[in-house]
């Protein structure tokens, strides 16, 4: 199974100019509970799937209330600057939907 | 009219109407009125954002299309007159700053008229003087929000115009003095929902999450939706907010979640004068369709900073937009590329190449995430893409980007087949031109002295022509 069978929400946006905001909100806590447990947003992984360094990872933070795991990166670029692909930070979210999950046996 | 609500001491909740997440995005009159029948205590909106980019804030220009807002207005002005409670309208005109003030101004006028409206309208101003942050930085006031870059004297004084984002105070000040309508440039966007409660006394963590939430309207309820209304009910210890249609429900879910929304940490959520500590919030299904909130907690900062936000104009923009369907053009586009990029400053050797950019984004491939796209093995069997030139004039840009498509058009390259051209142009005329382009120039904070005066406020009559 996908992160995208076991998320209700998988979605990126920006966070003023300058970051872009990954949120990941679990359909159950278990899930949700299952995700912290296996570290499975790390900042190595984050790197890999966004092609990005470790210090453009600026935090991952779980929020319980939401079952949600934000993580949040330096914008390329500031918000609509020359070289722009998307203004919103709404459609960087895609390479998360196919992270491995498998429930109960992380591989 | 402050003065009316004061005189009931015994003020054990407050109710505060938000329509729209935007004003200008709409919302059911159904749903609006089903809130005015709650006998709100204030309708209050946020009509703007930084998220649509720098242009709108530079050009002085709105996001929002202004019949929208003039019907949102319409609706939204009178029924506070009927009701004889305040109107509250943040970050007017998208990005707030004068001229977006002036236009919803315009637009306030042409109701009031039409409408026959009375009453106190005050108005505030966000801008700030650009000596006064040049003084600022050089007395090292300022203060980069990583990852923000340093700034330097060029960025503020290139700016075209610089707002800050005010908190409540300048708004208490403006209801203390008998506003019933108020109109303020760029705003924190919670600011306009907390602004009454915590001038009668409730808690300012409380009011301001509940301001959070109020300012995406229903965005926040299950479906969400930025273009209907959702109401909140402000207590001494706890708020609730509910979605005014039937077809949405507010869920733990869609509150909390909502938390998370446009915030790089959603525990701690910083704002004029301070931030917002959401560690120990709790939040509670009370029925079907409402949510409880409590344990939210204000916690000031040491000295009171505000956000300034400005934005510089970087050149004039054109674009051309084509397609391919070639395998071999497709394969070998950037070496391509690289070729009409030669070809391209050769034959405009005189115009110094530090004056413009020729970008292509190409759809299909990486047109979406760019140097974020992890996935570069997947070819299409057809891209789309947009030549995108900026340049010193609008002038340069056209020839520029007449240039770079006509030689793309014809360019040959090994293997290839279609000679009669390598691009599929959708239109004629195939360049468009994109007018200004802007970048921000400022996000930083400074710190202010007297938040309540730190703006320019002004009374004025609504029946004033």
């Amino acid at each position: 199974m996908y992160l995208v069978d076991a998320a209700a929400v998988i979605r990126s946006k920006n966070a003023g100019p300058y970051e872009l905001t990954l949120d990941v909100i679990f359909k159950t806590t278990r899930w949700f509970d299952h995700a912290i447990e296996t570290n499975l947003l790390n900042k190595e992984l984050i790197c890999q799937l966004y092609r990005v360094s470790e210090d453009d990872v600026l935090r991952i933070v779980n929020f319980r209330p939401a079952n949600a795991i934000k993580v949040t990166i330096v914008r390329p670029i500031a918000s609509g600057a020359i070289g722009e692909t998307d203004v919103y930070g709404a459609q960087q979210h895609a390479p998360l939907l196919k992270i491995v999950f498998a429930d109960g046996a992380p591989k | 009219m402050i003065r009316d609500i004061e005189a009931d001491s015994e003020l054990s909740e407050l109710r505060i109407l938000s329509p729209t997440a935007i004003l200008g995005y709409g919302f059911p009159e159904a749903s609006f009125r089903r809130g005015l029948e709650r006998r709100p205590h204030a309708i209050a909106v946020d009509a703007g954002s930084t998220d649509p980019g720098p242009y709108y804030l530079g050009s002085g220009i709105s996001f929002t299309d202004r019949s929208a807002v003039r019907r949102d207005l319409k609706l939204i002005l009178e029924a506070g007159r009927e009701l004889n409670i305040p109107v509250i309208i943040g970050s007017a005109g998208g990005a707030g700053a004068k001229p977006h003030l002036e236009w919803t101004l315009e637009i306030v006028r042409e109701i009031a008229s039409a409408s026959g409206l009375r009453g106190s309208l005050a108005i505030i101003n966000a801008d700030i003087d650009r000596e006064r942050v040049l003084s600022a930085f050089r007395e090292n006031g300022i203060t980069p929000l990583t990852p923000g870059q340093a700034l330097s004297e060029n960025d503020i004084t290139e700016s075209s115009q610089i707002v800050a984002q005010m908190g409540e105070e300048p708004l208490i000040a403006a209801l203390q003095d008998g506003a019933d309508v108020i109109l303020a440039g760029r705003s924190y966007d919670p600011a306009v929902f907390a602004a009454l409660p915590i001038s009668l006394g409730f808690d300012r963590g409380l009011a301001l999450h509940m301001g959070k939430i109020l300012e995406c309207a229903a965005i926040a309820a299950s479906p969400g939706s930025g273009s209907d209304c959702m109401l909140g009910t402000l207590y001494r210890d706890a708020f609730v907010v509910e979605p005014l249609s039937d077809d949405r429900v507010c869920t733990i879910a869609s509150v909390a979640g909502h938390s998370l929304y446009e915030k790089s940490n959603p525990y701690v959520l910083p704002g004029p004068g301070g931030s917002l500590d959401l560690t120990n919030t709790a939040f509670e299904q009370i029925d079907e369709r409402r949510v409880r909130v409590s344990g939210s907690m204000f916690i000031p900062a040491k000295s009171y900073f505000v956000k300034l936000e400005a934005a510089r104009r970087m050149g004039f923009r054109t674009i051309s937009i084509a397609g391919a369907r070639d395998p071999a053009f497709i394969v070998g586009f950037d070496k391509i590329v690289e070729g009409v990029r030669k070809r391209t400053a050769e034959n405009f050797r005189e115009i110094d190449q530090s004056s413009y950019t020729i970008r292509f984004i190409v759809y299909g491939r990486d047109g979406v995430m760019g140097d974020l796209e992890p996935d570069r093995t997947e070819i299409s069997h057809e891209i789309g893409i947009v030549i995108d030139v900026t340049a010193a004039s609008q002038e340069l840009a056209d020839t520029l980007c007449a240039f770079t498509r006509s030689t793309l058009l014809h360019f040959g390259y090994p293997g290839r087949m279609s000679t009669g051209g390598n691009l599929a142009l959708p239109y004629s005329p195939s360049d468009f031109q994109a007018g200004e382009v802007y970048e921000f120039s400022l996000y930083h904070l400074m710190a202010v002295e007297d938040p309540g005066n730190a703006f320019l406020r002004k009374m004025a009559r609504l029946e004033e022509r």
